[in-house]
């Protein structure tokens, strides 16, 4: 796999173009400051120019494109709002939200690149690590110069993070770490990994492995019909010795994992609602400019109440995007709070992509259109980083007190 | 090296032009708006090029009101140093060039830069006011540009090929398609801007000599009449009797 390509093969690219202004029914742009929309007007106009054109390409013969980790460092998508000093862009929690809708406006595995390496990689060694490996490992996954990944969920323990097998024993100045991860996305090309692991008290440590470790590898899932442009794989330990400066030294319990986690769904909350967007505007355009029985298909009622939905659930999410933005600004958005809104708004993309897709008609199935790809993505993005189930059983257990999966 | 840059606020490319008040103003309900590509991705590029990492220094200056500061910012955030906005209603060109150079005279700008034309008026003519009001000289349409000490040395297209000028500074110059490409500001750029100087100073054009009477939009499309292949007469004799093209 090339990973010095500065942009995508001339084979990949399509003279489509892509003519997406967005939607503000609500006028919530007025809730945005100056920096909110100069960032994102810059991640759109940087989809445009970059993803737009080849991402069918990659989608259809599930090739990672791989040129884009660099630019995505280049435009300050990782982790925006850690601090500069530590390779990040020093922003609120809001422009990270708007970063992300826009990325995945252009496609949810390239939402995912970023979200992963900003939320999941950078955010636990910001959170958890030393001062050096800080300095040793975020400014490189910042600019994009490294490619991280996170390992916590297992073959056996999805939805049970707790019952993980993987393990560490004591050996000296190291660790010796043994188990597998799966469903890592960016494993197969990451250059570090923080792996969530039991030491041997039984409590849950993070370490960063380094690719080269002997016995570490991390071998790739095929045959995904979702997220097809993003890799993911797993990560085999087979008694990799971590040196013992690698674990994360600020925590032990499965509140790391379960923090880094509330901040990546916390992105996918605003991310879903890009690629819902991108399905309204194709379904909104495509609507007004086909005719069937002398009239434009947007001018039968039944096509008026689909796109009136969307609008409508489209609006709701974006407030409750804000809203949430808004507390985690102040440190307040509690982690139920967050699993609320990534529920409620993968689920609304996920509705309206398959909306979407019957008013293109035949067209929908087709990749002249984004819309079978972004609903194929977002069947993932339903599942990851906390299942749709298991986040309404999260506000079930915060409302009752009561916890329902334990 | 100092280059000032002079940045227009546009509607975007995909707006729907009307006009109100009996066809004498532009409708912006609704219109959203952009940095002149011209002015952004040629003038203002190429002057970031050519003044950063220390080497000089650019400020963008802007003839409009308060709500024109978004598109200043993206222009800090791009890079320019420091930014102006003189608090004018813009209604004409001159009027523009007049507080442009109002502003710039006693500045020592070695280079004035702006886009070869506004998308949406495309008058071309701001540069060539700006450089007669400065008594300065002025080359339009540049594709490329290089500074040596105090001479610019600019390529042209020309009618079936390439022109090579150089030229004295300071100078004014008028920048089209290829002199750079456009750059996407970075997040780091967008929360350097806050921190950049955006002066506001207050008007000074003297009396205007042209105001607008109207404005017409062209004529909507005809709709397509479609003539049945077998009958070629009454196609020749509506292309001849009614387009009047044979």
């Amino acid at each position: 796999m090339d990973t010095t390509a500065t942009s995508a093969p001339a084979h990949h690219r399509s003279q489509r173009t892509d003519n997406y202004a967005g939607h503000d029914y609500y006028g919530v742009d007025e809730l945005l400051t100056e920096e909110h929309l100069l960032a994102r007007d810059a991640v759109r106009d940087w989809v445009k120019q970059e993803v737009s054109p080849i991402i069918e390409s990659y989608s259809d013969k599930a090739e990672c494109p791989m040129h884009l980790f660099k630019q995505l460092g280049d435009i300050g998508a990782y982790g925006p709002s850690l601090p500069t000093k530590y390779g990040g862009g020093g922003m609120d929690e809001i422009a990270y939200g708007i970063i992300m809708q826009e990325l995945e406006r252009g496609d949810s595995g390239i939402r995912s690149m970023a979200s992963v390496q900003g939320s999941l990689v950078m955010y636990p060694i910001f959170k958890y690590g030393s001062e050096e490996q800080k300095m040793k490992y975020l400014p490189k996954l910042g600019s994009g110069e490294f490619i991280g990944c996170f390992g916590l969920t297992e073959p056996d323990h999805g939805s049970n993070p707790s019952g993980m097998v993987t393990n560490l024993v004591d050996d000296g100045d190291a660790y010796i770490l043994n188990g597998a991860k799966m469903w890592i996305t960016n494993s197969p090309i990451a250059d570090i990994a923080v792996v969530w692991a039991k030491d041997p008290e039984g409590k849950i440590r993070g370490v960063i492995v380094e690719k080269g470790m002997k016995g570490f590898s991390a071998p790739e899932i095929k045959g995904k019909l979702s997220l097809r442009a993003s890799i993911t794989g797993e990560l085999v330990f087979e008694d990799v010795r971590v040196p013992k400066k690698n674990v994360l030294p600020e925590i032990a319990s499965l509140r790391g994992p379960l923090s880094c986690l509330s901040k990546a769904r916390y992105g996918i909350a605003w991310g879903a609602i890009g690629a819902g967007l991108d399905c309204y505007d194709s379904a909104l355009r495509y609507s007004l400019e086909r005719e069937q029985f002398g009239r434009p298909l947007a001018g039968f009622q039944l096509q008026q109440k689909k796109l009136a939905e969307m609008i409508t659930e489209i609006t709701k999410a974006q407030l409750l995007a804000w809203r949430l933005g808004s507390l985690a600004n102040k440190g307040k958005a509690t982690s139920a709070q967050i699993s609320m809104a990534k529920r409620n708004n993968v689920a609304m993309a996920l509705d309206i992509a398959r909306e979407a897709r019957q008013i293109h008609g035949g067209m929908g199935i087709t990749n002249e259109y984004p819309i079978m790809r972004h609903m194929t993505n977002l069947e993932t993005v339903l599942t990851y980083e906390g299942t749709h189930d298991i986040h309404l059983l999260i506000t079930g257990h915060d409302i009752t007190g009561i916890q329902a999966f334990s | 090296m100092k280059i000032l840059v002079c940045i227009s606020k546009v509607p975007d490319t995909t707006a729907k032009i009307s006009f109100t008040d009996n066809n004498t103003a532009f409708n912006t309900s609704g219109v959203q708006f952009i940095m002149n590509p011209y002015d952004e991705w040629y003038a203002l590029v190429r002057a970031v090029e050519l003044t950063e990492d220390g080497k000089g220094e650019t400020t963008v200056i802007n003839v409009g009101p308060a709500a024109n500061d978004a598109i200043i910012r993206k222009g800090l955030a791009i890079g320019a140093d420091k930014a102006v906005r003189v608090d004018a209603e813009p209604k004409s060109t001159h009027q523009v060039a007049e507080e442009i150079a109002n502003y710039a005279k006693d500045k020592g700008f070695d280079l004035i830069l702006t886009g070869k034309e506004t998308i949406d008026y495309n008058g071309s003519e701001l540069g060539a006011m700006v450089a007669e009001m400065l008594d300065q000289p002025y080359v339009s349409y540049a594709t490329h540009m290089e500074v040596e000490g105090t001479t610019a040395s600019i390529k042209r297209d020309i009618e079936g090929g390439v022109e090579l000028l150089e030229v004295d500074l300071p100078a004014v110059v008028s920048a089209a398609k290829g002199m750079a490409e456009q750059r996407i500001p970075n997040m780091r750029g967008i929360m350097m801007a806050k921190r950049k100087p955006l002066e506001t100073v207050p008007a000074s054009a003297g009396a205007e000599h042209v105001a607008v009477k109207s404005y017409e939009l062209p004529a909507a499309k005809g709709s397509v009449n479609l003539i049945d292949a077998e009958n070629m007469d009454e196609l020749v004799r509506l292309l001849h009797e009614e387009a009047k093209v044979i």
